[in-house]
C-alpha cells in the first residue's frame, strides 16, 4: 500500500466516524430544542404574547436564505470555485449577523422583559438558545472561511466545510420549528 | 519540581483558578459599571466564575488545545506514549489520547469522589443516630445530604465511564474510541465539575438534596448556582462520552464481529450511551432554566407573576415543570449506573460458570429494552407532585413492564448458573452479591411504582432503600467484581485473595442490615431528608444500626482500595489469562502494551461457548495475512 492511498484510507475511516458523530450530536441537541418547545406548549398552552410579526416573517427569511448561501458555498468547493466559496460564506455570515440583530435588538428590544412571567421566560429561552447556536455557527463559518482562504480544503476532503454546512443547516431547521411555535401558534394575548 | 508544575492536572487548577477569579471580576466590573451595588460575591459573579474557572481548567491541562489547533488549520498526528523526556507516571496526570488511560483515570477519579461522597455519609449517618440535634445544625446536614447524593452520582459516572472506556475497545479489538481528543475531554471536564460541587458545599451549601426542585431551589443558598453549574458539567461529559462510544461500536469493530457476537458488557455499553446522548440534555436544560431563574428572574418556574407580566397577562411558570424536565433524564439515569453492572454480571457468570451465556440475544435486546422503556417511565417520581390525574396509569403501568427485560436478565443469569462447574474466586462472590442486592432492589421497586402504595411510601426511607439497593446491586457491587476480575489484566498483577473476600463479606452483611434497616424505618415512618426524628417513632435502634452498618460498609471499601494499592506495587505476576476467558482481551499481554492489538482479530465463533470443546471465539490474523 503507497502512503498516499494509506492517508486517503485513513481519511475515509476519519470522514465515517466524523459523520455519524456529528449526526448523533444533531440527534442529541434535538432533545435540548425538544425540551425547550416542550416547555412553550406546557407554559404557554394555546397563547402566545403579541410580537412583531413583521420582524419575525423577516429574520425567518434571512436565516432561510442563509442556508441558500451555505449550500452554495459547499457545492462551490466541490465545482473547485474558489471565489465564489469563499464569498457565499461571507455572505452566509453577514446573513447569520443579520438574523441575530433581528432577534436582539428588535425582538429583545421590544415591550417584553425576560422577567416578565412566563411569556418573557419562554421567549428569551428559546431565542437566546436559538442566539448562542447561530453565534456558534458564524464562528464555525469564520473559522473555515480562514482555512479555506488559506486552501485548506479540496474539493475531495472537506469534512470541515460539510461539517460547517450541516451544522448551520441544523440551526436553520430549528429555527423552522421555533418560528411558528413562538410567533404563529395560538391566540395572540393583549 | 519543574515536572510538578509541567503536570497537565497542576496546570488545569491554576487554570481554574484564574478563569474563576477572571469571571467573577468581569461580572463585579460590569456590575460596577452599569451603577448596581458592586458586591463581590453576588450571585451572577460566583455563576461566570464557575464556567469560566471549567473553561480555564479545560485550557490549562490542554484538552483543548488539538482543537485549538485545527481551527487555525495546523494538523496534530496521534501521539502515543508519555510526553517527550517526562516519566510513565505524568501520563495519568495530564491529557493523554490512549482509552486504556483515559480508562484508570475515569476509575481513579471516580473513586476519590467516591470516597469524598461516602465520607459525608457516615458524617450525616452520625447525626441520625439519636433523636434532636448533636453535631450539625439543620442547614448543615441538608448540605450534606445533598452532596451526598449529587457526588455519589458523579461518582458513578465516573466509574461507568471507567468500566465502559477501558474495555469496550478492548472488547471489540479496536485500537482506540473513534475520538480520542472528544474522550480525554469528556473524562477532564469531570475534575473543574466535582471541584465545582465540593466548593459549593462551601459558599453556603445548599438544601434541596439532589434533586434541586424549585422553589425551594430558588430560594436556597450560595451553593445552589454552583451545585446547578456542576451538575451540567457533568452532564456534558455524559453527552460527549455516550456519543463517542456509540460511534465506536457502530464503526470501529471488525468486519467479522457482528452485533450479535459482542461481547455482552458492549451491549450493556450501548444502552446507557443511548440514554446518556439524549436524556441528559434534558437535566442540562433544567438546570441552566434554574440558573437564569435566579440570576434574571425568567420565570419558568414561579407560580407568582410580578406587575409586569400582570399587564402582559402571561400565564406563570410552573414548578411541574421543572420535575417533568428533571426526571426525564434522572429515571433514564438509574439505568445509566446500572447497565454496565448488569453487563458485568453477564459478562463475568459465564466465566465462572464454565457455561455458555444463557439467552445471549435476550440479553443483549434487555439491555435495549431497559433503554427504551427508561424514556416512558419518568413520572412515577411525580405520583404525589399534583400532576394531572390521567398521567398516572400509563406511568405505573410503563414502570411496572419495566420488570419484563430486567426479569430476562435474572432468568437468563440462574439458566447460566444452573448446571455450571462455580468457583468461587472474589470477583464471582461479587458477581452473586449484586444478584442479591439487586434482587432486593427489584422487590422494593413496584410497592414505589404502585400509585396506591407509593401515596404512603413516597418520601420515606422505604425509597432511599429501594434506591440503594439499586445502586449497590446494579453499580457498586459490579463495579468491585470489575476491579478485582481485570485486576491482573490492568496491572499485570495478582491481588490478595483473602483480603478480596474479607472486603465481599463485609460489605455484603453490611449492605443488607443497612438496606433492611432503610425499609423498616421507612415503613414505620421515617421521612428521607429529614435530620431529627420523634423518639415516639420508634426508629432509633433502626437508625443505629443502619450507621454502624454504613460504617462497616466503609471498612469494607478502604480495605478493598488497601488491596488494590498494596497488590498493585507489590504482588506476585499474574498469568495472561487467569480466569481462562474466551474474550479478546484476555488473548494479550498483561499489562496491555500502548497498540493493544499488534494484529487484527477475527471473530470465528460464538462468544460464550465456554464448555464447548474446540470452540474458539476469536484469532489474531498474523502478520501480513489479512488487510
Amino acid at each position: 500500500m503507497s502512503g498516499a492511498t494509506a492517508a486517503q484510507g485513513e481519511y475515509r475511516v476519519a470522514l465515517r466516524n466524523n459523520r455519524l458523530g456529528l449526526w448523533l450530536f444533531f440527534l442529541s441537541e434535538s432533545f435540548l430544542f425538544a425540551g425547550l418547545l416542550v416547555t412553550r406548549f406546557y407554559l404557554w398552552g394555546n397563547t402566545r404574547p403579541e410580537l412583531n410579526q413583521l420582524n419575525g416573517l423577516l429574520v425567518t427569511v434571512v436565516l432561510l436564505l442563509s442556508s441558500f448561501t451555505m449550500n452554495r458555498a459547499e457545492t462551490a468547493l466541490v465545482q473547485n470555485d474558489r471565489k465564489t466559496f469563499l464569498n457565499s460564506l461571507l455572505i452566509t455570515a453577514a446573513l447569520g449577523l443579520l438574523f441575530l440583530a433581528g432577534v436582539m435588538v428588535f425582538e429583545w428590544g421590544g415591550h417584553i422583559r425576560p422577567s416578565d412571567g412566563a411569556y418573557g421566560a419562554v421567549l428569551f429561552g428559546m431565542t437566546g438558545m436559538h442566539a448562542l447556536h447561530v453565534v456558534s455557527g458564524i464562528v464555525f463559518i469564520l473559522i473555515v472561511w480562514n482555512n479555506g482562504r488559506r486552501g485548506l480544503y479540496s474539493s475531495e476532503q472537506h469534512w470541515g466545510v460539510e461539517a460547517c454546512a450541516i451544522w448551520w443547516h441544523y440551526v436553520d431547521l430549528v429555527w423552522v420549528f421555533f418560528y411558528p411555535a413562538l410567533y404563529l401558534m395560538g391566540q395572540a394575548i393583549r | 519540581m519543574r515536572t510538578f508544575f509541567q503536570l497537565g492536572f497542576v496546570r488545569g487548577l491554576l487554570g481554574q483558578v484564574l478563569g474563576t477569579l477572571l469571571g467573577m471580576g468581569l461580572v463585579t466590573g460590569a456590575r460596577a459599571a452599569f451603577g448596581y451595588d458592586p458586591l463581590w460575591l453576588a450571585e451572577p459573579a460566583w455563576v461566570i466564575g464557575g464556567l469560566l474557572g471549567t473553561l480555564g481548567f479545560m485550557v490549562g491541562v490542554g484538552a483543548l488545545t488539538d482543537w485549538a489547533k485545527w481551527a487555525i488549520g495546523i494538523d496534530t498526528p496521534m501521539h502515543h506514549g508519555a510526553p517527550a523526556g517526562q516519566p510513565e507516571w505524568t501520563r495519568y496526570f495530564a491529557v493523554d489520547l490512549s482509552h486504556k488511560v483515559i480508562g484508570v483515570q475515569y476509575t481513579v477519579w471516580g473513586i476519590f469522589v467516591l470516597l469524598f461522597g461516602g465520607f459525608l455519609a457516615t458524617l450525616f449517618r452520625v447525626e441520625l443516630m439519636q433523636p434532636g440535634m448533636q453535631y450539625f445544625t439543620t442547614d448543615q446536614y441538608n448540605t450534606l445530604i445533598s452532596a451526598h447524593g449529587i457526588i455519589m452520582i458523579s461518582a458513578i459516572l465516573l466509574g461507568v465511564g471507567g468500566m465502559i472506556n477501558y474495555l469496550v475497545p478492548l472488547m471489540i479489538g479496536a485500537s482506540d474510541m473513534a475520538f480520542p481528543r472528544l474522550n480525554a475531554f469528556g473524562f477532564w471536564i469531570n475534575v473543574p465539575a466535582s471541584l465545582l460541587l465540593i466548593t459549593a458545599m462551601f459558599v453556603g451549601g445548599w438544601d434541596t438534596g439532589w434533586t434541586a426542585y424549585p422553589p425551594n431551589s430558588l430560594r436556597t443558598a450560595l451553593g445552589g448556582p454552583l451545585f446547578f453549574l456542576g451538575f451540567y458539567v457533568i452532564g456534558i461529559s455524559s453527552i460527549v462520552g455516550g456519543l463517542n462510544l456509540l460511534v465506536t461500536v457502530f464503526t470501529m469493530r471488525p468486519a467479522s464481529m457482528s452485533l450479535f457476537r459482542m461481547p455482552i458488557f458492549v451491549w450493556a455499553a450501548l444502552g446507557t450511551s443511548i440514554l446518556q446522548l439524549l436524556a441528559t440534555q434534558l437535566v442540562g436544560l433544567a438546570m441552566l432554566m434554574l440558573i437564569v431563574e435566579r440570576s434574571l428572574n425568567m420565570g419558568f418556574f414561579t407560580p407568582v407573576l410580578n406587575e409586569a407580566a400582570k399587564a402582559l397577562n402571561s400565564p406563570p411558570g410552573d414548578p411541574v415543570l421543572f420535575q417533568h424536565l428533571f426526571w426525564f433524564y434522572s429515571h433514564p439515569a438509574v439505568y445509566v449506573f446500572v447497565l454496565p453492572g448488569l453487563g458485568i454480571i453477564s459478562e463475568l457468570l459465564p466465566v465462572f460458570a464454565r457455561k455458555p451465556l444463557f439467552g445471549y440475544k435476550w440479553i443483549a435486546l434487555s439491555s435495549i429494552g431497559i433503554a427504551f422503556l427508561g424514556f416512558l417511565v419518568w413520572a412515577h417520581h411525580m405520583f404525589t407532585s399534583g400532576m394531572s390525574n390521567y398521567l398516572r396509569l400509563p406511568f405505573m403501568y410503563a414502570t411496572l413492564i419495566i420488570a419484563v427485560p430486567t426479569g430476562v436478565k435474572f432468568f437468563s443469569w440462574l439458566g447460566t448458573l444452573w448446571g455450571g462447574k462455580l468457583t468461587y474466586p472474589t470477583p464471582m462472590l461479587f458477581v452473586l452479591g449484586a444478584i442479591s442486592v439487586f434482587l432486593l432492589g427489584g422487590l422494593t421497586g413496584p410497592p414505589a411504582a404502585t400509585i396506591t402504595t407509593d401515596l404512603y411510601l413516597h418520601d420515606t426511607y422505604w425509597v432511599v432503600g429501594h434506591f440503594h439497593q439499586t445502586f449497590f446491586g446494579g453499580f457498586m457491587f459490579p463495579f468491585f467484581a470489575a476491579m478485582y476480575y481485570w485486576f491482573p489484566k490492568v496491572t499485570g498483577r495478582k491481588y490478595n485473595e483473602m483480603l478480596g473476600k474479607l472486603h465481599f463479606w463485609l460489605m455484603l452483611s453490611g449492605f443488607w442490615v443497612m438496606s433492611l434497616g432503610q425499609i423498616w424505618a421507612g415503613l414505620l415512618g421515617m421521612r428521607r431528608r429529614i435530620a431529627d426524628y420523634d423518639p415516639a417513632l420508634g426508629v432509633q435502634n433502626i437508625q443505629i444500626a443502619v450507621t454502624v452498618a454504613a460504617y462497616v460498609i466503609a471498612l469494607a471499601i478502604l480495605i478493598g482500595l488497601y488491596n488494590f494499592i498494596v497488590s498493585a506495587r507489590s504482588a506476585e505476576v499474574a498469568e495472561r489469562n487467569p480466569w481462562r476467558s474466551r474474550s479478546p482481551e484476555w488473548q494479550i499481554p498483561s499489562p496491555i502494551p500502548e497498540h493493544s492489538f499488534a494484529t487484527p482479530l477475527a471473530v470465528v465463533g460464538e462468544p460464550y461457548d465456554y464448555g464447548l470443546p474446540g470452540s474458539v471465539y476469536v484469532r489474531m490474523v498474523p502478520a501480513g495475512a489479512g488487510d
